[in-house]
């Protein structure tokens, strides 16, 4: 049983990917996610509770496939905030939970009534843990975003393209992932405060500023040397710049859209890469060391591709691994998944029982812990799925009283 | 990791007073920056001669150096720095005698190298029981794949992220995002380590934290891995948007200063199509559009749209069509930057596609104090540096000092450790 994080409470109002996979996290180690759904708008706010991908040919709020993958383990209680019956069963929830976790847009909580001033009056050590794409102060704060607007903002969609293109960005929400990663660790740290201290505390995230800390070493040499990084033959996004290293990129295969990606580090990279090849472009003086390679990187690439392009990515992987160069093919989701049989051994697919979906497999965790590992068996939780269990095992109300407040509309 | 040390009027970070060591090595660099901005007294410790990252560029005025990498600058803040030798026995008793002073041990050596040195967890339990020992290695500690060379762009290819990037042109390689696996990993490792204090806290053990550099990229790929876990369908990469089993609308619109927007999800609300018209009327392009009067239906409409009915009603396919029409039209006439923030005005979550300086000079970042001056002995004015990816009311984050130069704090470290 996981246990790393069993002694505390998450009173959850996060969706999506950008909040739930956050709290997904801390219900992997053990701790207590209770996530909050509005029964009038039955849960939809989350838009991926029916949205594919599904097992099968049925749909609803209950099937959608990733909604399962980013909420398994916690449970799930509906309150219809509108009425004050249910804001009063929030204030109980509130009062014996440790976090108030949320990414709704800024000001939802407090048109609701639970700001932080509110919270912290109903309970005074409670960590208040907002994320939203441009946080809750600064001109932007009322603008809205999802992932993709949030990497386009902040400079990591035009990181990602090749010179004199439109920029390719991401195709999926990176900073969704990421930015619940750094949500998960705004929460964490919050509470080694208050382990330490006695004190609780607000963080404000925006996903935003978090993506824009991942460009470090290219804001420095924009506020140190002045140089920006939208200049001639930038971004080039599969090279690499520092440390620059040639070749070094992903280069076509023979097959269906296949790929391989290939870095050659040093000299010594170069010199087994240029032996196992054996053309004689690789002993020209044009590629003789890393700066002339750096030069002639375009023409490198060419040569190097022609040699890929008749092989199998596989083979190629094969070769320079034995020939001990960087490399790898570029996996596509079933290779990754279910071919190469270091994610299985890692565990890394834990099948989960969903009550409607029934077994399906989703992400674990990348990590192994030695003493309190994570354990990830529940499915996400249908809507209001656990409205007995919690109002009940939890907050002392009688089956009867839950089934009436079902009845009223208050779950 | 006791209390925190006593403050002085001035809130400390939230790790104050827990004692981490960092082996130097390019992949936890941003885990290690993570957990010394936010207080933790955090080594770095590396080899004679220096990690080699201090030699990546850019540097300060390009002129190369060992204290004049940026790269160095950025992922080293707040962080002491030591010189030792593990490959000699003075060395390892002095890494042993860190050990036995520190909370956290992170590191990214080779998957054996510690275990042949006598340096690895079952050694330094011994000596520091509470000890958390996050390892990061490419495949796992037991997987020999571990051992094969690596840089960030071959683990990327290996666990998905690049078969989801690029271009709708297939003929053009997926993409990777520069640094990102690094980066990924090392999110891993953090969360790892502050569950790990956690559980410490409450009066748990020390223990040994096994984090796969791919299995974090292969668990950050959203929809590629849930269509393949749940449906057994295959995405495919599309320009600036998501990779999908079916193709989907272009999102990335050139402005009229060449920058380029992504316009997201397109109006779909009564009031967006009423705030699209009247963005519309102030440009005086109503005239150029001759689907105007649909965004005018669309304005007026009674309650919300059946998404539904798009393509097969004809009357909401044409008020949805006069929405993209009239982003298209607005697009070509303004900048990238007015196109964006005119669009939030009118409730449309529109992005510009900014570069990273460009997004760091938006007057929104500096107003949240975003930029964020550090203090460099050796240079005139102050160097401004990205700041918190979070901001904490009562536990701030802040950076304590530059990176260290070689060996800057040998003295202040062992001669503390020597006189215990």
């Amino acid at each position: 049983m996981a246990e790393a994080l069993s002694a505390f409470r998450i009173c959850d109002f996060t969706g999506q990917l950008a909040g739930a996979g956050a709290t997904k996290w801390l219900a992997s180690f053990g701790a207590e996610v209770i996530r909050i759904e509005d029964p009038v708008r039955r849960g939809r706010w989350d838009i991926l509770r029916g949205a594919p991908p599904f097992v099968d040919e049925r749909r609803g709020i209950n099937l959608g496939g990733a909604f399962n993958n980013h909420n398994a383990g916690k449970y799930g209680i509906t309150l219809n905030l509108r009425t004050a019956r249910a804001k009063r069963i929030l204030e109980q929830l509130i009062e014996v939970s440790d976090v108030v976790s949320e990414n709704f847009a800024k000001g939802v909580m407090d048109r609701w009534g639970f700001g932080y001033e509110r919270l912290r009056e109903i309970k005074p050590d409670i960590i208040y843990v907002s994320n939203c794409g441009f946080g809750h102060t600064g001109p932007y704060s009322g603008f809205k975003t999802w992932g993709p607007i949030v990497q386009a903002v902040s400079g990591l969609t035009f990181t990602s393209g090749l010179p004199g293109r439109e920029p390719a960005g991401w195709g999926y929400s990176y900073m969704d992932h990421t930015g619940a990663y750094f949500m998960a660790m705004a929460i964490l740290l919050a509470l080694v405060h208050r382990q330490r201290t006695g004190e609780g505390q607000w963080v404000d995230l925006a996903c935003t500023e978090a993506a824009l800390t991942l460009h470090g070493p290219a804001l420095l040499d924009w506020t140190v040397n002045g140089r920006p990084t939208r200049r001639e033959g930038k971004p080039h996004a599969n090279r690499n710049q520092w440390p620059p290293m040639a070749p070094h990129g992903i280069y076509p295969c023979e097959g269906d859209d296949d790929w391989v990606a290939i870095a050659c580090r040093d000299e010594d990279d170069w010199r087994r890469f240029a032996e196992l090849v054996g053309e004689s472009w690789c002993t020209e003086p044009a590629y003789e060391n890393l700066v002339a390679r750096l030069v002639a990187q375009d023409e490198l690439d060419q040569l190097v591709g022609a040699w890929t392009r008749p092989r199998s990515k596989f083979d190629v992987e094969t070769l320079l691994r034995e020939a001990g160069v960087p490399v790898s093919a570029v996996m596509k989701p079933e290779e990754r998944i279910d071919v190469d049989a270091s994610t299985a051994d890692f565990g890394l697919w834990p099948t989960v029982a969903h009550t409607e979906m029934g077994d399906v497999r989703v992400d674990g965790q990348p990590v192994r812990f030695s003493e309190t590992d994570w354990s990830i068996a529940r499915g996400g939780p249908c809507l209001g799925e656990h409205n007995v269990d919690v109002l009940t095992g939890l907050l002392g109300l009688s089956a009867e009283e839950v089934a009436r407040l079902e009845e009223e509309g208050v779950l | 990791m006791t209390s925190p040390p006593e403050t002085a009027g001035k809130p400390l970070g939230a790790l104050a007073g827990v004692r981490v060591v960092e082996l130097a090595q390019a992949p936890i660099a941003w885990a290690g920056k993570l957990l010394a901005d936010m207080g933790a007294d955090v080594i770095l410790v590396e080899p004679p001669g220096g990690d080699p990252s201090r030699n990546y560029p850019p540097f300060v005025d390009d002129e190369p150096g060992q204290d004049r990498s940026l790269y160095w600058w950025h992922y080293h803040t707040s962080k002491r720095g030591v010189v030792v030798d593990l490959d000699a026995p003075a060395g390892r008793e002095r890494f042993r005698a860190l050990a036995a002073t520190a909370d956290v041990l992170l590191e990214a050596e080779p998957r054996r190298r510690l275990g042949e040195l006598g340096l690895d967890y079952q050694d330094l339990k011994r000596i520091r029981p509470e000890l958390v020992h996050v390892a990061v290695t490419p495949y796992g500690r037991n997987d020999p794949k571990s051992d094969l060379p690596y840089t960030d762009l071959t683990l990327m290819a290996a666990s998905g992220p690049p078969w989801s990037c690029g271009y709708d042109d297939h003929t053009l390689p997926p993409i990777r995002g520069p640094l990102q696996g690094y980066h990924t990993a090392s999110h891993f490792a953090v969360l790892s380590v502050l569950t790990a204090l956690l559980h410490r806290g409450v009066g748990g053990s020390g223990q040994f934290i096994d984090v796969s550099m791919t299995a974090a990229s292969n668990v950050t790929t959203e929809a590629a891995t849930t269509t393949w876990l749940v449906s057994k369908r295959t995405v495919q990469r599309q320009t600036g948007r998501h990779a999908s089993v079916s193709p989907s609308r272009e999102t990335q619109q050139e402005c009229a200063d060449g920058r380029h927007a992504n316009t997201g999800v397109p109006p779909r609300r009564p009031h967006e199509f009423a705030a699209l018209l009247g963005w519309l009327e102030d440009l005086g392009l109503e005239a150029e559009l001759p689907e105007a009067v649909f965004l005018t239906m669309g304005a007026n409409w009674e309650g919300p749209f059946d998404l539904a009915k798009i393509g097969r009603d004809d009357e909401v396919t044409a008020i949805f069509g006069a929405g993209r029409e009239a982003l298209r039209l607005i697009a070509s006439k303004v900048s990238a930057q007015d196109f964006f923030t005119g669009c939030q005005r009118a409730g449309l979550a529109v992005g510009v596609v900014n570069s990273p300086d460009e997004a760091f000079e938006d007057p929104h970042f500096r107003a949240r104090g975003f930029h964020v001056p550090v203090h460099h002995d050796d240079r005139a004015g102050a160097v401004v540096y990205p700041g918190a990816p979070y901001v904490f009311k009562a536990s701030p984050w802040a950076i304590s000092r530059r990176a260290p130069r070689l060996g800057e704090h040998d003295a202040e470290v062992f001669g503390k450790l020597a006189t215990r």
